[in-house]
């Protein structure tokens, strides 16, 4: 196999505080996505299932599972899985518009990611107007 | 290729797991629609509608294959966090083999809701 020459890298500053680098919006669209997507494997799945679970086996069931719902913290945490949900859809919509090469510029990749953000906050607002 | 850099605990090498993001987002979209549709057919939360689709043995069958999907795509990304944050491979080994654990637990569970 070739060895491959790589160029050695220039010096460059590290600066690497997480804390004071200021993001640009698709660099904090990426992260969430990432979050967001942890929080629906790690409770999303089983939350879901659960609830299915509960929801489609008896009549007490179904009721148990509508009262259930109607507890505040179960309805935040509804509204943090239906707001990752929502990022992480538009945001993965946004992905595969850029693979098609669509949007790939700076200021057009910027609004996209802009509006990721704005479209599923709002959604999520109008989500939680619903639940509450 | 960058055949030297591979590691047992990686990725899969070359665009197979890129282009299975992308399949299961397409079907997990497109049973989300589904999901709204029928929401907004049946008005909500209304018992005895979603016992009728859960009775309909193509929508569970729909449902298994979304379930599927979003198992592998979850799959997929969350190797890729461990990739990330998961350094030494004595460490990474076991974190992975228990995430694939829990998944193929998830996947009896749901035929557990699907067909009781």
């Amino acid at each position: 196999m070739a060895v491959i020459e790589r160029p050695v890298a220039k010096p460059r500053p590290i600066y690497l505080n997480l804390l004071r680098i200021r993001q640009p919006v698709p660099a904090i669209v990426s992260v969430l996505h990432r979050i967001s997507g942890a929080l629906l494997f790690l409770v999303g799945i089983p939350f879901i299932l659960w609830l299915a679970q509960h929801a489609l086996g008896s009549e007490q069931g179904w009721e148990a599972t509508r009262s259930a719902l109607g507890h505040p913290l179960v309805k935040l945490v509804l509204l943090a899985l239906a707001w990752a949900y929502l990022h992480h859809l538009l945001a993965g919509i946004r992905h595969v518009v850029q693979d098609l090469h669509i949007g790939m510029q700076l200021k057009s990749a910027r609004a996209s990611a802009a509006s990721v953000l704005v479209v599923s906050l709002l959604v999520t607002l109008g989500v939680a107007i619903r639940l509450w | 290729m960058v055949t030297r850099d591979r590691v047992p605990v990686g990725a899969h090498y070359g665009w197979r797991d890129w282009l299975v993001q992308r399949v299961t987002a397409v079907i997990m979209a497109a049973y989300t629609v589904l999901v709204l549709f029928l929401l907004l057919w049946f008005g909500g939360l209304d018992r005895a509608a979603w016992q009728g689709a859960f009775g309909n043995e193509v929508f569970r069958i729909v449902t298994f294959v979304f379930m599927l999907a979003l198992l592998w795509h979850a799959w997929i990304g969350v190797r890729n966090i461990t990739m990330d944050y998961v350094k030494p491979t004595a460490l990474r080994i076991p974190v992975q083999a228990l995430i694939a654990a829990v998944m193929i637990g998830y996947v009896g569970w749901t035929l557990r809701v699907l067909w009781p």
